[in-house]
């Protein structure tokens, strides 16, 4: 494999002083072993460098990347990149280029999950499908291992590794299925015989569902249900450019939550996943998104933070110019309740495994459509009575989560698959005095 | 491209399958693939993001018992290619840890051919400058009306060559081009922001040259849809109830693609995708059976139409693109399928599988699902209307994953009350169940009204792959829908 700080650098030297630049490089291998009605049936891998770059003209910006590694590729890029840049207008928001700093000092990487084979993953899979005989197994298990280098023309320099491994997957009956999800720095770290006994457990008992009429229940969410949850309010709330946009919901310093709510983003943590460092080449710090339910800060790129005045917190991504900064790494915080314990505190609600196919209404009053997906119960004097079919919600993620309507949080946080990728998010069940289920099985 | 440059691409596709069956796959096919894009991104006449990218690269399918093994590699050289043949198969053998029954191929015609998109005008041969400029204007445009936050506008072009090479004989190259884009204006009232968008939601994408995007006339039109994004802090919310739905047509394109596109896909039947897409919830043993919706409905999958977004002339296992009958006069008679996946359900392959770039394992993907025209117009339906909305390009989307339970916002609703487009309504919601839904259609318009609406962000597989789509439709009505869903 290319030296991804080498080449990075050998970017930065093309361009020359014919502009300033910056470029990243991610390097390494992805593979993934994907299976349904309980074989394998798809197995994937590549080694893709991807190299982007981009260039300021006297104001002008412009990007280009290539997954050519090759001198004529790279050459085609940097005179791409130019040719466009003197073309356009001055980019009245360009920031500057991130100047020297280091990163923290985390390496969230495990070799032996690098160098997986795809011995490795189908064993996983076969542990999954095997815990739930007489059932359909579906799903994935997925390594990988992957070099960031970046490198600008101010000087500023990092690089770093990252590691991820995941299985996710559902057993079926012919009515129902339930699912599990497990994602970590390290292969070691994946049961597929747990995943599999846990989704083939909730296929069983979710078998037999029978219709509720719509209306406002009590919850008790599940990890993949919190997950989602964060998702929308990290992308349309706590971006920064949303807020600069005046279409965030947050108000800084505002009790939008309740008290029991706590979120913050911190590549730092032990149990994070990814490099220390985003793509503007900004090393990144721990944000407190949300405190006991008060919103505290943003998500900044550099692009936000010098129209705000203020320092970006290292989450850009590529592409948020346009979109916007994302925290990659965030936490809500846990609780000191079990699910069971949740569970037996509802006299009559729901519990919800996961939602499925989430869409926002409107960014600011953050009202989300969308479906409960491989598991829904019914809750009657404190025990699960029943499997319920999917029901539809209509729903204010912020309201949801208002004063006096967290009755509890769980001690069980670990990433979970929001259905908008795994490992971004780790958070724990939560047990929610309402939500407005809008649609039930026949419409 | 020289004659020699284009020897050495089949070369590597040809070494790629060789690796592939060295190494004990029964059957291989590869394909080198450049794909060149550019987009701009202008927000409130600033040059947001500019950015070009080329990605290129060789990925190769290994098919061995149950599973395929797939491989890619970035690296164009006969040696990387030949690894990657090798790669693919080595990963197809680990599936025999859990194994399931041989995948059967259906036979297709073994050819050597080139084909290329049709176009007038090379959308990258447009100067930049241009283009810039006419986004930039746009902007100003919505700008100019009062109570406008936000305007902004995007133009994407893709430029892709394909080497195709199977271990069967097939030996086909493809050139095909995209364009597309568009423009929003958003206004932002104390809690509640409004968007209107042209010529659709996430801009309009067909295969063709810039003049698939100058015909759109977006500076004619920016003017009215700024002044409709403003309108709409200010008009009524869209009433709940049952009434007459007339969808715009882009919007019944996206009801297309989401309700009938998704659950005829074959893999998603056949469970192939369950765990993540989901299934369907139709079953292979109904088809020609089972009434989808009412007599006026009639659906192909055509890969063939000119300047459609999901036209080719070859999907990415070799299959000559066609129109396939998906439903007629309401009847189910056909699914969207690859070589195995129709072999598996005794079906003719219907050349729908491709894959996203060089290095995305090729799937079931529509090509263009549309609803054939009807015979009326969208001034008639409306006049033919006593109680129901007229609703208008895409805000939300949301279903379930059997593809049954559907929920839809739109930028945009006007009530139609005894034949009259009258008040505006905003945040307009409706929901329902896929075959009821389109058991209720009632009244389509013409081919005059009728559009290859094209869908550029179609999201499925692991690792998650985006399909270009397109989807016929022009306005049309559906009688008693669950409409005005609040939260």
């Amino acid at each position: 494999m290319t030296d991804p700080q080498a080449l990075a650098d050998k970017v930065i030297a093309m361009v020359g002083d014919r502009a300033e630049a910056e470029a990243m490089v991610v390097a390494g291998n992805r593979s993934l072993t994907r299976f349904a009605n309980s074989y394998i049936h798809q197995n994937v891998g590549e080694d893709v460098p991807q190299i982007e770059l981009k260039v300021v003209v006297d104001g002008r910006v412009s990007s280009a990347a290539t997954s050519q590694v090759g001198d004529d590729a790279l050459n085609r890029m940097v005179d791409t990149a130019l040719e466009s840049a003197r073309l356009r207008p001055v980019d009245a928001d360009w920031p500057g280029l991130a100047p020297q700093a280091e990163a923290a000092d985390v390496e969230h990487w495990d070799a032996a999950t690098a160098a997986a084979d795809p011995a490795e993953r189908a064993s996983r899979v076969a542990d999954f499908v095997a815990a739930g005989p007489g059932l359909r197994g579906a799903g994935y298990c997925e390594t990988i291992g992957l070099t960031s280098a970046f490198a600008n023309s101010a000087g500023q320099r990092l690089t770093g590794r990252e590691t991820r491994a995941i299985i996710d997957g559902i057993h079926q009956t012919e009515t129902s299925a339930g699912s599990a999800h497990q994602t970590g720095v390290g292969i070691g770290d994946l049961d597929g015989a747990a995943a599999g006994t846990q989704a083939a457990a909730r296929a069983r008992d979710s078998a037999d569902a029978y219709d509720i009429k719509p209306g406002e229940y009590e919850v008790v969410l599940s990890p993949e249900c919190t997950a989602t949850i964060a998702v929308f309010l990290s992308a349309y709330g706590f971006n920064a450019k949303a807020a600069v946009e005046e279409q965030s919901f947050v108000e800084i310093g505002g009790q939008q939550f309740d008290p029991a709510i706590n979120m913050w983003d911190d590549v730092t943590d032990p149990r994070a996943l990814g490099v220390a460092f985003d793509s503007d080449g900004v090393p990144k710090r721990r944000v407190e998104l949300i405190t006991g339910g008060v919103s505290k800060s943003l998500a900044h790129d550099r692009r936000t933070a010098a129209k705000l005045g203020t320092e970006s917190t290292g989450h850009a991504v590529p592409g948020s110019e346009s979109f916007g900064a994302f925290p990659l790494n965030v936490f809500v915080g846990e609780g000191d309740q079990s699910i069971d314990e949740m569970i037996a505190s509802v006299d009559r609600g729901l519990f919800v495994t996961a939602f499925n196919y989430c869409r926002i209404l409107d960014p600011k009053s953050q009202v989300v459509t969308g479906l409960t997906r491989n598991g829904t119960f019914m809750i009657e004097n404190g025990a699960i009575t029943g499997a319920l079919t999917n029901l539809r919600f209509t729903q204010s993620f912020v309201e949801g989560l208002g004063g006096g309507r967290v009755l509890a949080v769980g001690n069980d946080g670990r990433f979970a698959d929001s259905e908008f990728g795994p490992g971004f998010i780790h958070a724990p069940s939560l047990h929610l005095a309402s939500w407005n289920f809008t649609g039930g099985n026949d419409g | 491209m020289s004659s020699r440059q284009e020897a050495n691409l089949f070369g590597y596709s040809q070494a790629a399958v060789e690796g592939a069956l060295a190494a004990g796959a029964t059957y291989a096919d590869a394909r080198v693939v450049i794909v060149k894009d550019e987009r701009i991104e202008v927000l409130n006449q600033n040059v947001e993001s500019l950015g070009q990218t080329e990605a290129a690269g060789v990925g190769v399918r290994a098919l061995i018992g149950s599973s395929w093994g797939f491989f890619a590699t970035a690296e164009l050289t006969e040696t990387a290619a030949r690894q990657a043949g090798e790669a693919a198969a080595v990963v197809a053998k680990a599936a025999a840890t859990v194994p399931g029954p041989d995948v059967p191929l259906s036979d297709v015609p073994v050819v050597t051919d080139h084909y290329e998109t049709p176009f007038d005008e090379d959308p990258f041969a447009v100067a930049l400058s241009d283009k810039v400029d006419l986004l930039v204007g746009v902007t100003e445009t919505i700008q100019s009306v009062p109570g406008i936050a936000l305007a902004s506008a995007t133009l994407q072009f893709f430029d892709t060559e394909k080497w195709f090479v199977s271990s069967q004989g097939h030996r086909i190259s493809q050139h095909l081009v995209e364009s597309g884009g568009g423009f929003d204006a958003t206004a932002i009232g104390e809690s509640e922001t409004q968007r209107r968008s042209f010529p659709q939601s996430f801009g309009q994408y067909e295969t063709g040259g810039f003049e698939r995007i100058r015909r759109w006339d977006y500076p004619g039109n920016a003017g009215r849809i700024a002044e409709e994004a403003a309108a709409l802090l200010t008009a009524d919310e869209c009433p709940e109830g049952e009434r007459d739905l007339i969808l715009e047509g882009s919007q019944l394109g996206l009801q297309i693609h989401e309700s009938v596109g998704h659950a005829i896909e074959l893999d998603r039947i056949l469970g192939w995708e369950a765990a993540f897409a989901g299934t369907s919830w139709l079953e292979i043993d109904k088809i020609g059976q089972l009434q989808y919706g009412s007599e006026l409905m009639n659906v192909t999958a055509d890969a063939t139409l000119p300047g459609a977004l999901g036209t080719f002339g070859y999907d990415d296992e070799g299959t000559p693109a066609q129109s396939v009958d998906i439903v007629k006069d309401g009847l189910w008679v056909g699914v969207l399928s690859g070589r195995d996946s129709a072999a598996l359900a005794g079906l003719p392959p219907g050349g729908m599988v491709r894959g996203d770039g060089f290095n995305r394992l090729p799937m079931v993907r529509m090509t263009n699902v549309g609803l054939l025209p009807g015979d009326s117009s969208l001034e008639e339906i409306i006049a033919d209307t006593k109680d129901g909305i007229y609703a208008s390009t895409n805000r939300s989307w949301s279903i379930d994953d059997k593809r049954l339970n559907f929920q839809f916002g739109t930028e945009i609703a006007w009530e139609v009350k005894d034949g009259k487009r009258g008040r505006m309504l905003k945040n307009p919601t409706y929901t329902g169940i896929g075959p009821q839904f389109w058991g209720s259609l009632d009244r389509m318009a013409g081919p005059e009204e009728w559009v290859h609406w094209g869908t550029p962000n179609c999201g499925k597989g692991q690792p998650i792959q985006v399909g270009h789509t397109g989807h016929s439709a022009g306005p049309s009505r559906f009688s008693n829908v669950r409409i005005g869903v609040r939260g």
